[in-house]
């Protein structure tokens, strides 16, 4: 029964607030990522929790309020606390991060503590960390593969080979493996000779990232057209992985190696006038928000300012909206489209702007599949231990576009879209090809 | 170049919707942006629109009786009793999985704490739940969410004189959650009938909770669970458990995290969207340009400044609790548009020593004319298109009122109905 104190007996202390207050600096700066500061803003409302797509199908993992502020907490009394293994299963979607409504650096907790984890607590002999290793350098392995396309996409999806994959490295045989372009986006550029189109104010630096350059080139080439249709000179830059898919492996390391590449590379695009435009949303969520979280790198924070998701920059800049509305689209991508927010533009508020641009475009139709997360998490559904889990996240996006009108996916991110087109069999596409086709005769 | 439409509404709760909702039914080109995940999640889901006066009156029967009583810088006084009325009955409209819009009078429901609360509107969920309903009744918890404790409820409204018998059992939930579970597993549990292990055999959630709850029931026609029966399909939930128990199921109106709250805020954002609203979500309005009027505000992402700029903006930031009225040791502000906030130079006076006292700090918020537009400390409008609405709204104090969500639906259907009026 209860065990409630009775109230006549409560008598609290007198604040003693009628003396003299000198506030302390608890937290001096110091050169580290130290979080506990803001592990202190975090009042437990438990927000956060309710936006975890993990933990709503795992009550095994302790969610992002224990991952985050708790776990940093606890490191602040014990200087031999070990990160909980379960950091592990968090899928890196962070959502948590953008829900906190007290500004608690989520995102940046859970890199740090995952880097930790994989430093200190990982066994850099085990199948688990080669197999990381080799997933989350996505960008190395499809390097290789380009050179021989067809033979790649052969093999990779071939049983046989498959088989052993699950048996060596647990890779599940049941994922199809992207299929790699017989001419990469850059192979194209430089076959084109570059820019068509040239100004001395209107410039983009685009980052493409891995996939629309090596998978699908169709995407990054609407990109160019586009840009080049509102009078931008577009820059193509030297550049390597954004480090996503090494964030979310605790590879900081890696994820530090190909940030200097590419920090160099566009804040010298920004020096001669340019704005970064990514296609892909893990990529500018990771120039923007992860980069000056994590690394301390000469012009990062500058790159942060510069960089944009490309849908969104032609939101801001350009008459995009008023030459949607006049357009119409007719022919292959006169569809209904079923429309899957990726966690990461979720991350940068950009859930809706497809669903807003295309509201009036004629010929199409774009409906929103909800908000639940794909559950692929780029790298997270490669793995066999996660499999089902991730594709018991994914199971309600599967169902919302089951039940949509169109039989076409459509969605921002790369691994989003394996997954949509993995649990329903539809074609999905990028909202650039549909801005391409409705803009560019 | 700017991001542009008549209304911008900043802010995604409860009376940012409702004013974002207000202005697109009048045929505006709404947009709505909000930083972070609203105050609602931290609700009981329940929409009070007045429940005690000012001095402590209560509970009230009819709440619309009590408004010409009020104090005259209570929101709803310079709204009037009529457009309170006509607020909820748009949120009736819009909502259509709450009831109590059929008379003005409050109902009564327990929480849990075992209290018994004065309520305008309640979730279909919490209905069976009613105080003033005479049939006895049977509360259960389950062992790893010790927020609900049924027993100590059910003692707890027993002292409170309910007209009925009430008892608390405690069980395990099937499938021996962790102790931290999350309510969205339970939720997501009870929604998919998903598969939970008992005694060795793999068995559906929902199907094993029955098994565990029919032999509790004794005579009581009506039961009552922690707030964690399904989210986007609480209806199915409950239908289910329903037809297998023989009895009617209801939901205790939650602590935060409240999933009661997430299908209300669901449920507006649906509305808004049907509506032809647009919205956007996870970067703060930081600053603005204007003088006489607000002419643009600046989002800011990572640094990066995106203006918006529209005809009418409406403010709806929330209070002390969703930062839309913040402090430091020497003043208390309003972050945006730097509203006037009134308050006394020295910060001992915005507080009173009891726990429990008439704190002045609760009333704290931006002063609004009749058209809800912020005054400055000379009373004239700080801008002539800029209104406020809910809890960033000084004049009342909710927590002691329970008055929270009537102010936040009046205020915004007021303040966006007169903004998408003027923008047109």
């Amino acid at each position: 029964m209860s065990d409630a104190r009775d109230p006549t007996q409560f008598d609290p202390v007198v604040p003693n607030t009628g003396e003299e207050y000198e506030p302390l600096e608890v937290f001096p700066d110091d050169e580290d990522f130290d979080l506990r500061p803001g592990a202190d803003s975090c009042y437990k409302c438990s927000t956060c929790d309710t936006n975890c797509p993990v933990a709503e199908v795992d009550d095994d993992f302790p969610g992002p309020k224990f991952q985050g502020p708790e776990q940093w907490r606890l490191k602040q009394t014990d200087d031999d606390y070990e990160i909980d293994p379960s950091i592990s299963e968090c899928s890196n979607c962070l959502r948590c991060d953008t829900s906190c409504p007290s500004g608690v650096n989520l995102a940046q907790m859970h890199n740090t503590a995952r880097g930790e984890y994989v430093d200190n607590q990982m066994s850099k002999l085990s199948v688990k960390y080669i197999r990381n290793r080799i997933l989350a350098n996505y960008r190395t392995s499809a390097y290789f593969a380009s050179m021989f396309p067809r033979t790649a996409n052969f093999f990779m999806n071939f049983g046989p080979v498959r088989w052993a994959m699950e048996k060596v490295l647990h890779v599940p045989s049941e994922r199809e493996f992207p299929e790699f372009a017989t001419q990469t986006f850059r192979q194209w550029w430089s076959e084109r000779g570059g820019a068509k189109v040239h100004s001395d104010d209107k410039k983009i630096a685009y980052f493409h990232g891995c996939y629309s350059n090596y998978n699908t080139p169709e995407v990054a080439k609407a990109l160019v057209r586009i840009y080049e249709h509102f009078g931008y000179e577009v820059m193509v830059p030297p550049q390597k992985c954004s480090g996503t898919p090494m964030f979310a492996n605790g590879m900081l390391d890696d994820a530090r190696r190909h940030a200097e590449t590419n920090v160099e590379e566009l804040t010298a695009a920004i020096e001669e006038g340019a704005d970064v435009v990514a296609s892909c949303t893990s990529c500018s969520m990771a120039l923007r928000n992860e980069y000056p979280e994590l690394f301390d790198i000469d012009g990062i924070d500058d790159l942060a300012a510069h960089t944009y998701d490309a849908v969104e920059y032609l939101r801001i800049h350009t008459d995009v909206r008023q030459e949607l509305e006049a357009a119409e689209v007719s022919g292959e991508l006169e569809e209904e489209f079923a429309y899957h927010a990726p966690c990461h533009a979720r991350n940068q508020g950009l859930e809706r702007q497809a669903i807003e641009l295309f509201r009036d475009l004629d010929g199409v139709a774009v409906e929103d599949v909800g908000e639940s997360c794909s559950g692929i998490s780029g790298t997270y559904g490669w793995k066999s231990e996660k499999y089902e889990k991730s594709m018991e996240i994914g199971s309600e996006m599967f169902e919302h576009m089951e039940e949509s009108e169109g039989t076409t996916g459509m969605t921002e991110c790369p691994t989003c879209a394996s997954q949509m087109e993995h649990g329903t069999g539809y074609e999905v596409r990028h909202p650039l090809e549909l801005i391409e086709a409705a803009l560019i005769d | 170049m700017a991001i542009e439409s008549d209304v911008l509404v900043i802010g995604g709760g409860l009376a940012g919707l409702s004013s974002a909702i207000s202005a697109a039914r009048e045929g505006a080109d709404v947009r709505l942006v909000t930083y972070k995940q609203s105050t609602l999640r931290q609700a009981s889901g329940l929409i009070d629109v007045l429940g005690y006066t000012p001095d402590g009156e209560g509970p009230l029967t009819d709440p619309y009786s009590a408004i010409p009583e009020l104090p005259d810088e209570h929101p709803y006084r310079l709204l009037g009793e009529d457009t309170v009325r006509e607020a909820m009955s748009m949120f009736d409209e819009v909502v259509d999985t709450y009831r109590g819009g059929h008379t003005d009078t409050n109902a009564l429901l327990p929480t849990y704490g075992g209290t018994v609360k004065p309520t305008a509107r309640y979730p279909d969920g919490a209905a069976a739940g009613l105080a003033s309903d005479d049939r006895d009744l049977l509360l259960v918890g389950f062992e790893a969410m010790p927020d609900f404790d049924a027993p100590h409820v059910a003692a707890h409204l027993e002292a409170a004189g309910v007209p009925f018998d009430v008892r608390g059992e405690t069980i395990q939930f099937p499938g021996d959650l962790q102790d931290d579970a999350k309510v969205t597993r339970y939720a997501k549990l009870l929604e998919k009938n998903g598969p939970v292990e008992v005694r060795g055999r793999e068995r559906g959630a929902r199907d094993a909770l029955v098994e565990r709850l029919n032999p509790l029931i004794e005579d009581e026609k009506r039961v009552g669970l922690p707030a964690v029966l399904g989210d986007a399909d609480a209806a199915g939930v409950r239908a289910a458990l329903e037809a297998e128990l023989g009895v009617e199921v209801f939901e205790v109106p939650a602590t935060p995290p409240s999933l009661p709250g997430v299908r209300l805020e669901d449920r507006l954002f649906e509305a808004f969207d049907e509506a032809g609203g647009n919205f956007e979500s996870g970067n703060p309005v930081v600053s603005f340009d204007g003088q006489n009027r607000v002419e643009t505000v600046y989002v800011d992402k990572q640094s990066a400044r995106i203006p918006y700029s529209a005809d009418q903006f409406v403010l709806a930031t929330g209070g002390l609790v969703g930062k839309g009225v913040e402090s430091d040791r020497e003043h208390v502000y309003e972050p945006i548009f730097d509203c006037h906030v009134e308050h006394s130079e020295d910060r001992y006076d915005w507080f009173d020593e009891a726990v429990f006292g008439d704190h002045p700090f609760a009333g704290f918020g931006v002063d609004p004319d009749t058209e809800l537009r912020p005054l400055d400390s000379g009373g004239s409008p700080e801008f002539e298109n800029l209104r406020a609405a809910g809890s960033v709204l000084g004049g009342h104090d909710f927590a002691a009122e329970k008055s929270g969500s009537g102010v936040s639906i009046a205020t915004g259907y007021h303040a966006g109905r007169l903004a998408a009026q003027e923008a047109q």
